[in-house]
């Protein structure tokens, strides 16, 4: 089917956890058979997305982009890509806006229910595994990478990456979107275990503004959030306010 | 096999379209174009929009007329059986998820893209609900064709907390813009203005491309040809039935 979506634009399964790849991205849309009827009938809302979780001692650190796309048309530039699905845990959406607004209801309300009945709060661990039970059952149909994040009295915080084909694992830090290709090498080259909350935001902060000012498919303002055993926090960074690295 | 003998499948009715939608102090207002399109061709000059939810809720379709009109009417159907369970006012988030969850199950082979918009118990709420199943909950919407000329102006002129007449002339803009500058949105504009106890169904609310009056005429007089001869003959006919049916000359 044409017009699947743009965050990782490769559908095949790559052997590293979703890695999305350079496709010609801009090609698809030059193609316009009618002038009369816009992008968004034959390109599906994505969320072009660069979105990332870090765990520290205490708590996770969660952010992502603000834009999503339908085509070339920016169809919402002030997104909130960072989805609750219980008090302490969090997930970052990337792919199909559809489908990932549409799991991420469902995994919400098995998580309430899950949780009523348990008269707990809920693990993340048990959130994970319920998104990927959704991602992997539907694979062929789905277009949906997704971080889930947030604090639970077991293990504390807790970053569990489910990309696209429903694999799950845990990881101290994670990228993920169109976006992430751009900042592999800066997580790598600048990312160290036990950094506190602060120095986790700064890092979230810088690599998705990296990210961001060379994506096309991602922009807008940075969202982050910290989930710790205190509760959530959020901010917005807007766009004059984001590190600068150009001097150019 | 359309094809085959000379045919063609007609292309379903697309309302090529510019509707927008924002929120302002006491409430939200919808706007929309009337102007519906079977490819190149106008077939309705004056269609209707902004479709009825729920007494406190309207919702503008874009996309495939027939989609958004039954997609519409389901909904309101079920959420007024729900109303009626509940005992209560709809949420504009219902109608949301109702909508979502219906359009995300036909994976986008209907071609509704929709802005809701609504007050209910917790404030003014407008949402934009495309064909594939996702939702935006913004302060500004615009959908259709002319969605980018309509955007334009709400970039430009938005600001939180307008008053009423504010509003509706941003509204009314925003809908101009698409009529004029795309060629799938065009005659007139129609606005709805929601608040919290008030419903105003304004159609039309600006009409943008009234039809001229022709100012010469092709009619020649009586007399102007000579008649050489003239031959009358009578036929007898039994008038059986006789119906009228009144043709559109707007």
């Amino acid at each position: 089917m044409r017009g699947q979506p743009l965050l990782s634009p490769v559908i095949h399964r790559e052997k590293m956890a979703a890695a999305p790849v350079m496709m010609p991205y801009f090609g698809q849309q030059i193609s316009s058979k009618s002038d009369l009827v816009p992008d968004w009938t034959r390109q599906e809302v994505s969320t072009g997305t660069t979105i990332m979780a870090v765990e520290y001692d205490g708590g996770v650190v969660i952010g992502a982009d603000s834009r999503t796309t339908t085509g070339a048309y920016i169809a919402n530039r002030v997104t909130d890509k960072l989805t609750r699905i219980h008090d302490k845990i969090y997930c970052c959406r990337s792919g199909s806006a559809a489908d990932t607004q549409a799991i991420a209801e469902v995994v919400a309300y098995q998580l309430g229910f899950h949780s009523i009945e348990l008269d707990e709060p809920p693990l993340v661990e048990t959130a994970a595994n319920l998104f990927r039970a959704s991602c992997y059952r539907y694979r062929e149909e789905l277009t949906a990478g997704i971080l889930v994040a947030g604090w639970d009295k077991r293990k504390g915080g807790q970053v569990y990456s489910v990309p696209i084909g429903g694999m799950l694992v845990r990881q101290p830090v994670s990228v993920g979107g169109s976006g992430s290709t751009y900042i592999y090498g800066f997580m790598d080259a600048n990312y160290k275990p036990g950094m506190n909350k602060e120095q986790c935001m700064e890092i979230t902060a810088a690599a998705l503004s990296l990210a961001m000012e060379r994506d096309g498919s991602s922009g807008g303002v940075v969202r982050l959030a910290s989930i710790s055993e205190e509760g959530v926090e959020r901010r917005v960074i807007l766009g004059n306010q984001l590190p600068k690295f150009s001097t150019h | 096999e359309a094809s085959k003998v000379g045919c063609s499948v007609p292309a379903a009715r697309k309302t090529g379209t510019t509707i927008c939608g924002v929120v302002f102090k006491d409430g939200v207002v919808l706007g929309a174009d009337t102007r519906a399109t079977e490819g190149m061709i106008v077939a309705d000059k004056n269609c209707s929009k902004i479709h009825y939810i729920s007494p406190n809720i309207y919702c503008c379709g874009a996309g495939t007329a027939a989609d958004t009109e039954m997609t519409t009417q389901l909904i309101s159907s079920n959420l007024e059986l729900h109303s009626l369970s509940t005992g209560r006012l709809p949420r504009v988030a219902t109608a949301n998820r109702m909508l979502k969850q219906m359009l995300f199950r036909y994976q986008g082979y209907i071609g509704a893209a929709l802005v809701l918009g609504g007050v209910d118990c917790n404030g003014p709420h407008l949402y934009s609900i495309y064909p594939h199943g996702s939702t935006d909950k913004l302060p500004y919407v615009t959908m259709g064709s002319g969605s980018l000329a309509a955007m334009a102006v709400f970039e430009d002129r938005y600001k939180p907390d307008m008053e009423e007449d504010a509003a509706k002339q941003l509204v009314r803009d925003a809908i101009a813009a698409g009529i004029f500058n795309d060629l799938g949105s065009g005659s007139n504009i129609d606005l709805c203005v929601i608040t919290k106890n008030k419903v105003n169904y304004i159609r039309p609310h600006d009409e943008a491309n009234k039809k001229g009056v022709r100012t010469g005429d092709y009619k020649y007089k009586q007399g102007t040809t000579g008649v050489l001869t003239k031959a009358v003959t009578p036929i007898d006919l039994e008038l059986l039935e006789e119906s009228v049916q009144t043709m559109d000359t707007s």
